[in-house]
This record gives structure tokens, sequence and C-alpha cells, in this order.
């Protein structure tokens, strides 16, 4: 490969680059924030939420206030009486953050949170307000914060794992991109917010019912949909679009029933315990811990078990598999069923680490899962735990460098420049051609 | 229930400049998906560029409307050169990925405080219509009739955006139907083939990559002028509608994409305004209106998946050519 | 037409055979037929070209040269990197390392559509033609330098009009000749397997190419058909152009071929006239896997055993 580099395929990869390069420093470099308008923001809707940001009896000038609900996002700034105003575009649940970091040096959220969920009254104006204190938030040194950030990206990782290794081996075994991944990892979360909080349930229990749901869900999709186009022959493109749809009928069926609200599982507020410069609640521990176990049983599963080798076989040559006896359909059934349920094990761990659930929390990081696999190396199980572990890192250890809201720019960037230099993914293998 | 205002509602919807700008968006992925067989998913990306392009070329740096016009597709073809560099060499799902993945760069490039001063943030950029206003040759006063009766920028919006809808409708149909759409059908049918013929597939595909997403960006142009520039309108979704309506006209087709826009736009609203009225009128007890706007969102996608099932050449689409890449 | 009667009254099972008696070029080579040999007029020059997959090494030539104006085959069993050897000399694969020349010009590291343009075409061992156009359209498809292919040009038709008018006249010409004319308008898509084979073929003269790699045409067509596909390889010589093509019937490769490579496990084994190739122990030895006392060629009851033997055995394989 290295000898027949000719200068005509370098260049492309030299522009690619220069572009790639472009764009991260424009990420990096920081206009100047002082625009920020004072005035009131989403003023073409009818519904507004409001606010007074004091200390002390003074008013606060240029703190950062978001709103996020109802698939709106918006945010402005306190002007110099400390008001602040955002329109919104329906009645609803909304959730209100105030940047901390934009608070004058000595000053915190005292209590409540920096984050408020808000629901309208009666009324089209809602104002929402945050008591804050004295206090000192922690500066922290940047290998603690280095340290932190990395166990976080692991506990990512290992979460994106779990979804991904489902997307990989239904895309290994039957060629399908499956964009309705994104709403197999919802339905867990959702499933254990309605069977704990809802109808009462311990977590445990609601989160086990949630995942036997979505390997149902998975069985009836393979068997009502993706079973008969296959039948019929219909092409990956094809499917893929239909997927497509699938994944936008379902992920609004859910905002239909659910509504655009973020709900917290139980236990989702855990106090932190400290291992050193790591801070970590007692769910990020199970997290962890259930993602490894869970991850060395599928490792299990297709290494050492009868049903798991003719799942790689089908993955490896689906013609050649059903040629020497292997019963394909039967295989892509228990792939989806295994996938659809580890997808929604990720969806509960995914509520827990946002934290919150959300009808659209699957889209969400849909992108970062196509990534994970990608990176890996298309159809192949390892590969996806690897591409997983990489971007979950990757996006939480950007947060060091680039804002928050651009983390997973960074690993699409990531994913981009992985695809110019190693096209089959890090342990895929280099395809025949002819 | 008024029936009258639904109909009416429905259609304003034929000739906005909002399905204008969704036509000629589809028309761009014909071009990508349906002729070349190109996979892309980042449609909503170079519509953002145009948007944003044209927004903030006449905000931060006070150009011209035609000055803004060539940002946005300027903007755009390097836009499709970063995508298709690295991609165009590889599997057809490869650029699906790397397509969407970059039209999310783009909107969250757009939606971070970070460049708050110039993107506008989450608020996004609004006042940049007066340049174009200014360019109206019509007096002040309504023009049309019934339900297409429209002030003067109104209607000078309208002619513009179908002006270019058409224009560029004869310019895929021309380019189609010479030597040059020919290669592009032969790569769409089988790369190799085409390359073994002595055709530069990878050029091939890079022009066609570009003119289709230079179409987008134009329809972002559209699609902004009527309103304001937010980044929550590029989501993915966006693409996804515009595959719907490609899919519902035929892929493979100029006219396809322009009728396509024109039957979702018309439907979605009436049956948009159809609920909402049921909802009032109480014929759905179990329905609030908000779950009624979701409602249209849950038909679309299932709209997608009886199309491609039952219908994959679409309505206007040749059953023969019907246009899937395999 | 005769002499096909006569062989099919004679032996109906025997696979069709040229109507016309070939005509075979020799002294095609300069001393000692073997692999590697010189040739007097080479027109693709290989030189130490390997290609390997993970561990498996699926090409491994020293040196090969395949000679103007003759029908060569590249023959052996299944495995034997023919193919693989094709997509590397034609810029659809890159190989590790290893040289090579068309012509006198070097083609290593050169793109599979500017070795078509240089005169060198092929087709595929799946054909490829392109089914949702139609017949006509993949031949115009064929044509070297339209200048309606230019994205700006294209939307200026008087530009390119007449050019297509010539290309489409030749299209039909050509077209006739395959006896494929009656379906000009009809999507490639509705022919069959050896009608879009014969596609295939015409589609690659209409860039009127010096060197024509054919990758097993023969492969899946009916026994009409692969008549005249013969014929048409033979007319492609007698036009002046050098054909290379895959094959696995011995059979046939012995009607037509002027000369023969015989390739196993990557490597090139054996070289030389139809006839004495077949003789030759290494490639009995490379198709049945093992010595074998007899030659396989001489008398014509051995040699339809042998080669049914042969075939039998690579379909078992495929």
């Amino acid at each position: 490969m290295k000898s027949t580099l000719t200068a005509q395929r370098y260049l492309p990869r030299m522009l690619v680059i220069l572009f790639v390069t472009l764009l991260a420093a424009l990420s990096m470099a920081t206009f100047s924030a002082g625009s920020a308008h004072a005035d009131e923001v989403g003023t073409e809707y009818g519904f507004t939420l409001s606010g007074n940001v004091k200390f002390n009896g003074e008013a606060l000038d240029g703190v950062a206030i978001a709103v996020k609900g109802n698939g709106y996002t918006a945010d402005t700034v306190t002007d110099a009486a400390g008001k602040w105003a955002i329109g919104v575009p329906e009645k609803g649940t909304y959730e209100v953050t105030l940047d901390e970091q934009t608070l004058p040096k000595g000053v915190v959220v005292a209590k409540g949170g920096n984050v408020i969920d808000t629901e309208f009254g009666l009324t089209d104006r809602k104002s929402v307000n945050f008591f804050l204190g004295e206090g000192t938030r922690n500066t922290v040194s940047f290998f603690d914060q280095f340290v932190n950030r990395f166990v976080n990206g692991l506990n990512f990782g290992l979460l994106l794992a779990l979804a991904a290794i489902g997307l990989s081996l239904i895309f290994g075994t039957t060629g399908l991109s499956n964009f309705a991944h994104a709403e197999m990892i919802t339905l867990g979360a959702l499933m254990t917010l309605v069977f704990s909080v809802n109808l009462g349930l311990p977590i445990w229990l609601a989160i086990l019912i949630a995942i036997a749901l979505s390997g149902a869900l998975g069985y009836g999709l393979d068997a009502v949909i993706w079973k008969p186009l296959r039948r019929k022959g219909v092409a990956v493109i094809p499917l893929m679009i239909v997927s497509i749809g699938l994944s936008l009928a379902l992920r609004y069926l859910y905002q239909y029933f659910f509504g655009g609200s973020t709900s917290q599982l139980p236990g989702s507020g855990m106090t932190d315990l400290k291992f050193g410069p790591i801070s970590l609640s007692p769910i990020d521990l199970a997290s962890m811990g259930i993602s490894i176990v869970v991850l060395l049983a599928v490792a299990f599963f297709l290494l050492r078990t009868r049903i798991g080798k003719a799942t790689r076989a089908v993955s490896d040559n689906p013609s050649l598999a059903s040629a020497s006896g292997i019963d394909v359909d039967n295989v892509i059934r228990i792939v989806w069923v295994v996938g659809a349920a580890l997808a929604g094990l990720s969806g509960v761990l995914w509520a827990y680490f946002r934290p919150g659930v959300s009808w659209d929390m699957g889209f969400q990081i849909l992108l970062l899962v196509f990534a994970a696999v990608t990176l890996g190396g298309l159809g192949t199980a390892f590969g996806a735990l690897v591409g997983s572990l990489i971007v979950g890192l990757f996006v939480e250890l950007s947060t060091l460098w680039l804002p928050s809201d651009m983390k997973v720019v960074g690993a699409l960037v990531i994913l981009i420049l992985v695809l110019l230099f190693r096209p089959q993914g890090i342990l895929g293998r280099k395809e025949r051609i002819g | 229930m008024d029936w009258g205002a639904i109909f009416s509602n429905a259609a304003v919807e034929l000739i906005s400049p909002t399905t204008a700008a969704y036509a000629l968006a589809a028309l761009g992925l014909a071009v990508h998906f349906g002729y070349t067989g190109l996979l892309n998913f980042g449609q909503a990306g170079f519509m953002a560029l145009g948007a944003y392009g044209y927004a903030i070329s006449i905000l931060t740096f006070g150009f011209p409307v035609w000055g803004a016009f060539l940002v946005g597709v300027g903007a755009s073809v390097i836009f499709a050169l970063i995508l298709g560099i690295p991609t165009l060499r590889l599997r057809a799902d490869y650029l699906a990925i790397v397509t969407i993945a970059a039209a999310e760069i783009v909107r969250l490039l757009f939606t971070t405080n970070t460049y708050a001063s110039v993107t506008g943030s989450a608020n996004g950029l609004s006042g940049y219509k007066n340049e174009f206003a200014a360019l109206n040759p019509l007096a002040d006063g309504t023009y049309g009739f019934g339900p297409f009766t429209n002030n003067a920028y109104d209607t000078w919006l309208r002619i513009v955006a179908w002006s270019i809808v058409i224009l560029a409708a004869l310019l895929v149909w021309q380019i189609m139907r010479s030597p040059w759409g020919r290669v592009i059908k032969g790569i769409r049918e089988d790369e190799d083939a085409v390359r073994a013929l002595g055709k530069n597939v990878y050029a091939y595909k890079m022009q066609s990559l570009i003119f289709g997403g230079v179409l987008g960006t134009i329809a972002g142009m559209i699609f902004a002028l009527p309103r304001a520039v937010v980044p929550s309108n590029y989501q993915t979704t966006l693409t996804f509608f515009i595959y719907a309506i490609l899919l519902l006209g035929g892929a493979a087709t100029v006219l396809g994409p322009i009728i396509g826009s024109m039957i979702f736009w018309v439907l979605l609203s009436f049956f948009s305004g159809f609920v909402a009225r049921a909802v009032e009128a109480g014929w759905l007890p179990f329905m609030t209106s908000i779950q009624g706007g979701q409602l249209r969102f849950i038909l679309v996608g299932v709209a997608i998946m009886l199309i491609v099932i039952f219908r994959p050449q679409g309505v206007f689409g040749n059953k023969k050519e019907l246009a899937f890449v395999r | 037409m005769s002499a096909n009667a006569v062989s099919q009254a004679a032996a109906p099972l025997e696979p069709p055979v040229p109507t016309k008696k070939p005509v075979k070029t020799t002294g095609l080579h300069i001393g000692e037929a073997g692999p590697g040999c010189a040739k007097v007029d080479p027109i693709l020059v290989v030189d130490n070209v390997r290609r390997t997959f993970g561990g498996l090494t699926a090409v491994d030539v020293a040196h090969l040269e395949v000679p103007r104006g003759a029908i060569t085959a590249l023959i052996g069993p299944n495995g034997a990197g023919k193919t693989t050897l094709f997509n590397l000399l034609t810029g659809f694969d890159k190989p590790n390392d290893g040289k090579w020349t068309f012509d006198g010009r070097s083609l290593a590291g050169v793109p599979a559509y500017k070795v078509a343009r240089m005169g060198q075409i092929r087709t595929f061992q799946l054909t490829k033609a392109l089914g949702l156009l139609t017949v006509m359209d993949n031949m115009l498809l064929g044509a070297k330098g339209q200048t309606g292919e230019n994205m700006f040009r294209a939307l200026m038709p008087f530009l390119w009009r007449n050019q297509e008018e010539e290309n489409r006249a030749k299209a039909l010409d050509l077209l006739t000749r395959f006896k494929l004319e009656t379906k000009k308008n009809d999507y490639a898509a509705s022919l069959s397997g050896g009608q879009r084979k014969l596609l295939e073929m015409a589609r690659a003269l209409m860039s009127d190419p010096t060197l024509v790699m054919l990758d097993e045409p023969m492969a899946g067509v009916n026994p009409a058909l692969t008549q005249s596909l013969l014929d048409h390889i033979l007319n492609l010589k007698s036009q002046g152009m050098t054909v290379l093509f895959v094959e696995h019937d011995m059979h046939m490769v012995r009607h037509i071929a002027d000369w023969v490579i015989v390739m196993a496990e990557g490597k090139v084994v054996a070289e030389g006239d139809p006839h004495e190739v077949m003789q030759n122990p290494a490639v009995i030895d490379a198709y049945l896997g093992q010595h074998h006392d007899e030659d396989i060629g001489v008398d014509p009851d051995t040699e339809t055993e042998h080669v049914s033997a042969i075939k039998e055995l690579l379909d078992d394989e495929r």
C-alpha cells in the first residue's frame, strides 16, 4: 500500500486533513462572548419562561440560561438587571439550566441544583428562579480532571458497546444498517421508567422486565418486518430506509405516549463516592460492573456456544453458512432478540448516565453508536467494543478542551478521519475486490 | 368543523416557499441517490450551510444578495469535497454514515454557544430579509386569488423560489439525458463496469455530490427566507423528510421530487389541520393537540416504510427503472 | 456452420466450437516455451507482481509476457489467482509490489479508468451489464473521448450531438454484428445471461481497444451463444486486437487459443502452445492435484474423458 501511495492519492488526503484541522481550529477558537443579547429570545412564540438572577439582592449580569424540552432548545444570558426570558413554542415541561461557569467567583447554585424542570401552569408565562449562595466551585487539577473524565468515558464507552454490539451483529448477519436501533435503546429506559416509577416495582425487577420487553420488540420486529422483507429479497439500501421510517414512527410514538419531558429513574440522584480524584456514584459503579459482566457473557456466547459460533459463521458468509446446515433464519432471530435486549440494557444505563429518560434519548446517541461500529469495523462484534470504548473516551475527554456542547463533534470528526486512513475500521478486514 | 379553512390552508402549501425548498432539496437528493446511487444522508447539512451561509454573509459581513448566495454555494462545494474525498472510494453505506455525521457536525457547530456572536447559537438568526425584499419589483399590495393571495414580499418570494425550482428541474432533466448523465446512471448500476470503460468514477461521483449538494444549499436559502434560521430545523429528521418526499415522487425522476413535495406538504397540512380541529371539536377525546402534532411524524415514518416496501419506484417512477442501489 | 453440424452429429454432448476453423497464430515465443518465456512482440509484460490477502498469497508472478495480436488463454484451477491477476493488471486491485507494462508504458499505480483509456479493456466474470440502462445506452457508455461527458459541456447539446450520432451509428453496427440490434431500446436487465455477455463484449469494443481482457466469457452461457461468442473472440484477432481471456474449459481453450498460460496457486506453472501445454505434467498436476501418466489432448476420446473429469472436479470445487 505504502509503495503505491502516489502523490495523486495523497493529495486528497492532505486536503481533508487540512479541512479537518481548520474545523478543529475553528472550534477551539473562542469568539468574543460579548455580543450576548439581553433581550428576549424566541419572541415569535406565545409562551415565555423568565426569571431573575440575583445574589444577595445584587443583579447578576451575563449569566447563561438554557431551556430544553419538547424538541426545542434555546438559551440566553441575563441582562444588567439580572433578568432573562425565553419564548417557547408550546406549553409543556422544560428543563432550565443555569451555567454555573458564568456566575461570578464565589457564587454557586445553593440548593435545587442548576437544572430545574418546570411546567407551565394556567398562564402563558412561567418564572423560574435559582437559589444562589456563597460557595466555591471545586477547581480540580488537570490530571484529576483527566482521570475523572477517563473513568466517565470508560463508563460511557461500555454502555455504548452494549448497543453497538447488537447493531454490529445485526449488520453482520443481515446487512442492515438499523437506524431503529435508537428506539430499541429508548424502549429499555422508557419501560424501566414505567415499571419502576409508574407501577412501583423494585428497580431491578423493572430493569429485567424492560430488557425482556426490548428483546420481545427485537423478536417482533424481525418476525413482522425484517423476516418477510428478507424473504421478499429486498436489498439492503431499501431495508435501511425502511428502518429509518420505523425509527421515525417509533420515536414519535414514544413522544405521543410519554410526552417531551425528561424524567428521572429511581436512584439517579445518588451522591458521588470519592476514590482519590475519581468521583463516581454507586450507580456508575453498578453500570460499569453490569456492562463488563454482560459484555463478557456476550463474548462467551459468541466464542464458546454453538449458536454463537453459528452467528459468527453467518456474519462471515451467510450463503456458505446456510449451505453447511446452519438455520440462518434462526440465527438472525436470536441476533435480533439479543441485540435488542442489549440495546434495552444500554438504554437503562444511558438513562442513568445522561441522566434522565426522554423519548429521543436513543436517537441522541445513535450516531455515536454508528461511529463506534464503523470505527471498529462494520460487522465485527469485537470491533464494535473497541470502537465504543474509543468513542466513549473521546467524547468525555474532549470536554477537557472543547466546550461541552461540542463534545459529540470531536467523536464524529474522529470517525471521518479513521475512515480516511483505515476505511475498513480498526479491526475490520480489507475487502477483496472482484 | 371548518372544512373550508382546512382545505384552503392545505392548498396554500401547494405553492409555498417551504414546498419549493423541499422540492429543490429533494431534487438534489434525486441527483445523489436516484441517479448516481450515492447515499447522502446529510442533505440537512447542505441546507443548513445555505441558510447560514446566506444569513451570516448578510448580517455579519453585509454582503449583497448575490454575494451571500455565492458564499452559501461555495460553502456547500467545500462541504461536498470534505465529505466526498474520504468516502466516495468506500462502500455506499459508509457514505451514509459519514454524511449523517457531517451534517450533525455542521448543526452542532451552528448550535454551540462558542460562536454565538456569529451564529446566534440555539436561537439562530433573523433579520436578513431586507436585502432580498429590496430586489422586489412588485408594488405593494396583494396578488393572487383564493387561498393563494399574498402580499408583495410573499408573492415575490414565491416567484423566485418556484423559478429556481423550475430552472433546476430543467437543468437536471437536460444533464441526465446527456452523456454525462449516462455515465452517472451507469455508476448507479455498477461503478466497476463504468470504471472498466475508462470513466473516472471518483470524479463523476464527486461532481454529482457537489451538484446535488448545491441544489440542497439553494433550497436551504429558500427555506430560510420566509422564517428565521434556527439550528434545530436542520436535524437529521429534515433529511429523512426529504427522503420521504423523494421516495413518494420517485427517486430517479425530475418531476417526482417536485410533485412529491407538493403532495407531502398539502397532505401534511390537511392532516394537521384536520386533527387539530377534530381535537378541538372533541372528536378525538383520547388525544391532546400536542399529540395531534406528533401524529403526523408517526405517519410520515409509516409512509416511508410502506412506500419502500410496496411502491419502491414512487408515484411517478417507472416500475422498471426503480431506483434502488444494490 | 457445416463443421459444427458434423461435430454435433459425431458427439452430441460435445461443447460447441467456432463455426470457422480458427487460423492459429504461431511463432509467438523466443526460445524454449516455459513459464515466463520471452515473446517476439509482447504487449503486456509482468515482473514480480505479488498480491497477498492476509497470510494467503493469491498471486506471485515472477515474469510473464503476453504476445501481441494473438489469443492467449489464462487457465488454471479455481483459486489459482487468475481473476486476481486480471484485477491487478487492470488497476482494479493493487499488488503488494511488482511492476508491469502495457505497450511499453508502466501501469503500476495507474487507476483502472486510465488503464482502460490506454486501450486495455476488460470484462467481468459476473457480467456487469448496466441493467437499468438501455442496451443502446450501455453501448454508448463504452465510447471513448466523449465531449458530452464533461459536466458543463453536457448542458450544451450542440457541442456533442454530432459525436453522439457517430457513436450511435457505430454502436448500432456493433449491435448488429452481435445480433442485439432488435434489443437496442430494451433495458439490459431484460437480456438473457448470454446476451449480457455479448453486450459486455460489444460495449468493450466501442472504445477500439488494443488489448481485450475477458474474464470467463463463456461461463454460464448456453451452447448456442457460446459458439457465437467464440466466433466473436476469433473476429477480434482478425481485426488486429490482442485477446487475453480466463477460461476453465480446456476444450474451448484448445480450439481458439494461440497461446496458453497456466496458473496454479498464484504462480505461472506452464506456458505454451495449447496442445503442448495440455501434455505438460505440471498442468495435469495443477488440475488434478497429482501426477498423471497420460497427457491431455492427444487422443480426442481420452481428451474428452479427461476434460470432463476436470470439469466435474472444478464444478465440485465451485
